[in-house]
């Protein structure tokens, strides 16, 4: 969907939140157009969260403006929390409620909006009807979560780490619900630490760390910018202290060299040319070679190309 | 549930344009918020436990103890059978004739209140425990017989007229005691804990992010307890006025608005201290803090006039002090709600100060 063609439904302008003396969101500006799945990509505390509250109207921004569907929070909350489809990070619905009766709570807050049961076949939760919401999984739950964001047929979805702690399946489960919505027009804010959800569900990214934008495009511009397609990783076992870097790094198609934790990350451009240039290279330097690994440039790169560091620091 | 990745329903074409608003017939959420109240509560069989079983155990169990017993029948014993005879003259003395040994043994350990030995002269001697009243009771009676055996004529006829009225007994003053107890304690526990871990949860801020109107919440919970309130009170008050015969004199309406403006000042109260506890261990600890001298002072168990004057006037002013006078005076007395004027004024100014205050503290997260 091309972003600049249609008109911005949500425009965030010199946003700043800080909470004590950690500032969470530091001068964010955002634009996402109608119909567009738009993710907010970073690290944990890069102030993904917060910066969705405040979008969603739940937190206070210290400055900066948020217009919403041509609304503000200041000045049309009632009618802006009746457009808007939220699912929060770490809500945990009533153990002793079941499915059925949770949807029908959340649905009976909005004036307009799709049947509880409609919605509870939509998210795939019909068998669980009057399963207690105690007694679900994790992708259960949080397949309810986006059942009681969508009971009031909303114009703008926002999902904070919608699959954060499912398992694949349960998160590819709700990815293709995602993806449904995103048919359906629906404009979709999420924030996530996946690069693959990114990847997959979102047409624009916008790459967040230290409460700032520090990359902004689709995916695929995003990888495409950092100029490398694959990426080569290895590990010399006990040797890597003693290779020489500097001629992995003259070596053709590298673009980038960088060691962490005894692993060596070769950004490269050519794989076929600078993989057997590699091990022409390790045997001169009589390294052996205990791993070897490539995969194609991804946004972790992008992030770890921008930051020097992981999306995920484990 | 199957896991497949497919997902059946909408054919892509229908979902390609945003659908139209779809209107499913939705209730009033003030009615679903309620409904999920007493879901949550009626699901809970610990809940259920503590609101409904408990205090009818308690009074069950406190009523049969410190029952009312017919005077009881006292025992002792002698070593001659004249006297046993004499004694046996009397209704309330049970009298045993045992060898000299086996008296002094009985005596010693209590099994018997009097040990009525024959003295030089044709005396008698009592032997018994002057600190012990049934010591103290046994020798009386056990003279009167052996007196009236002898001979005595008494020079003044005497006849008795029993009196034992329900309403003065300790069940009397206990269910009353139970009920403000039960009254304070569901009320606090009830909205105490279910708004602590609604927040823990994150399910208030959940809640807030929809359009849901914010007093429906804290009205939700207003209506349950008052529905609760007919269930509760009903289950105890019934169970003392069937079983224990229980008097309720006053007016069944005073009595529901007693009980109803005491449930509001103690939800007032329960609110309050729930108002911005994030964990169900502080709100457990700071909801014990507050009801724990209350179930002392305020005069469930005991009277309250039993602590020295000068806490009188604190004690009184305790909600539960009032709620409890209130009930008392209402079911053991009949008194209308003019005579507990000054409980319901106490009542009040709990309500009407906590409850302001417990909405300007209050957070959603």
């Amino acid at each position: 969907m091309p972003s600049t063609s249609t008109t911005a439904t949500l425009r965030v302008r010199n946003l700043r939140k800080a909470f004590k003396d950690v500032v969470a969101v530091d001068g964010l500006d955002l634009e996402v157009g109608a119909g567009e799945c738009f993710g907010l990509l970073g690290p944990n505390g890069a102030g993904k969260t917060t910066t969705i509250e405040i979008c969603e109207g739940l937190t206070e921004a210290d400055s900066g403006e948020v217009e919403l569907l041509g609304l503000h929070w200041s000045a049309n909350a009632g009618e802006l929390r009746q457009r808007l489809g939220i699912q929060l990070q770490e809500t945990q619905f009533p153990d002793k409620v079941t499915v059925f009766e949770t949807i029908s709570l959340f649905r009976s807050f909005f004036r307009h909006g799709p049947a509880p049961v409609d919605v509870m076949t939509l998210v795939q939760l019909a068998e669980k009807r009057n399963a207690r919401v105690g007694g679900l999984s994790g992708g259960q739950k949080q397949r309810l979560a986006l059942a009681c964001a969508l009971v009031g047929d909303p114009d703008f979805l926002f999902l904070d780490e919608p699959t954060t702690g499912l398992d694949p399946q349960a998160r590819r489960q709700l990815w293709d619900l995602i993806e449904q919505f995103k048919l359906q027009g629906r404009t979709i804010l999420l924030t996530t630490h996946y690069m693959d959800e990114a990847e997959r569900l979102c047409d624009r990214v916008a790459i967040m760390d230290h409460g700032k934008t520090i990359a902004l495009g689709s995916p695929r511009e995003l990888i495409a910018s950092i100029g490398v397609e694959h990426v080569v990783e290895f590990s010399a076992g006990g040797a890597a202290r003693a290779l020489e870097l500097a001629a992995l790094r003259s070596l053709e198609g590298v673009r980038e060299v960088q060691t962490q934790n005894g692993t060596v990350l070769l950004q490269v451009t050519a794989l076929h040319r600078t993989v057997p240039a590699l091990l022409g290279e390790l045997a001169r330097q009589g390294v052996p070679l205990t791993e070897l690994r490539t995969h194609s440039a991804s946004l972790e790169d992008v992030f770890v190309t921008l930051t020097g560091r992981h999306l995920r620091d484990e | 549930m199957s896991d497949t990745t497919a997902i059946p329903g909408i054919p892509a074409k229908e979902m390609a344009a945003k659908a139209p608003r779809m209107d499913g017939a939705a209730s009033h959420p003030l009615v679903e918020l309620t409904l999920t109240r007493f879901r949550e509560f009626l699901r809970e069989p610990e809940a259920m436990f503590w609101v409904f079983i408990f205090p009818i155990l308690l009074a069950a169990g406190l009523g049969v103890a410190f029952r009312n017993r017919p005077a009881d029948v006292l025992k002792v014993a002698t070593v001659t059978p004249q006297l046993a005879q004499a004694l046996r003259q009397d209704k309330l003395l049970d009298v045993q004739q045992l060898s000299a040994p086996a008296a002094e043994e009985a005596l010693r350990t209590g099994k018997i209140a009097l040990l009525a030995e024959p003295g030089a002269d044709g005396a008698v001697v009592y032997r018994y425990d002057d600190t012990n009243p049934e010591g103290r009771t046994a020798r009386m009676l056990a003279d009167r017989a052996v007196e009236k055996a002898a001979g005595r004529v008494d020079p003044v006829a005497a006849a008795d007229r029993l009196l034992r009225e329900p309403g003065s007994r300790y069940i009397d003053f206990l269910i009353p005691g139970l009920l403000g107890m039960n009254l304070m304690g569901s009320a606090i526990w009830g909205m105490g804990f279910a708004i602590v871990d609604a927040r823990r949860r994150k399910l208030m801020k959940r809640l807030i992010a929809t359009p849901m109107p914010r007093p429906y919440y804290l009205l939700s919970f207003l209506l349950s307890r008052l529905v609760m309130l007919v269930i509760e009170v009903g289950f105890l008050l019934g169970f003392g006025v069937l079983v224990f015969k229980v008097p309720a004199r006053g007016s069944v309406i005073d009595l529901a608005a007693i009980c109803v403006l005491t449930s509001l000042s103690f939800g007032a109260l329960g609110l309050l201290i729930a108002s911005r506890v994030k964990t169900i261990e502080a709100a457990s600890g700071l909801m014990n803090l507050v009801m724990m001298p209350m179930w002392i002072v305020s005069g469930v168990f005991f009277s309250a006039q039993r602590f020295p004057d000068v806490v009188q006037p604190l004690i009184k002013a305790l909600p539960l002090t009032a709620a409890i006078d209130a009930l008392r005076a209402n079911m053991l007395q009949g008194a209308g709600l003019a005579q507990v004027s000054g409980q319901l004024l106490v009542l009040s100014v709990w309500l009407v100060v906590c409850f302001p205050i417990a909405l300007k503290l209050f957070r959603w997260r």
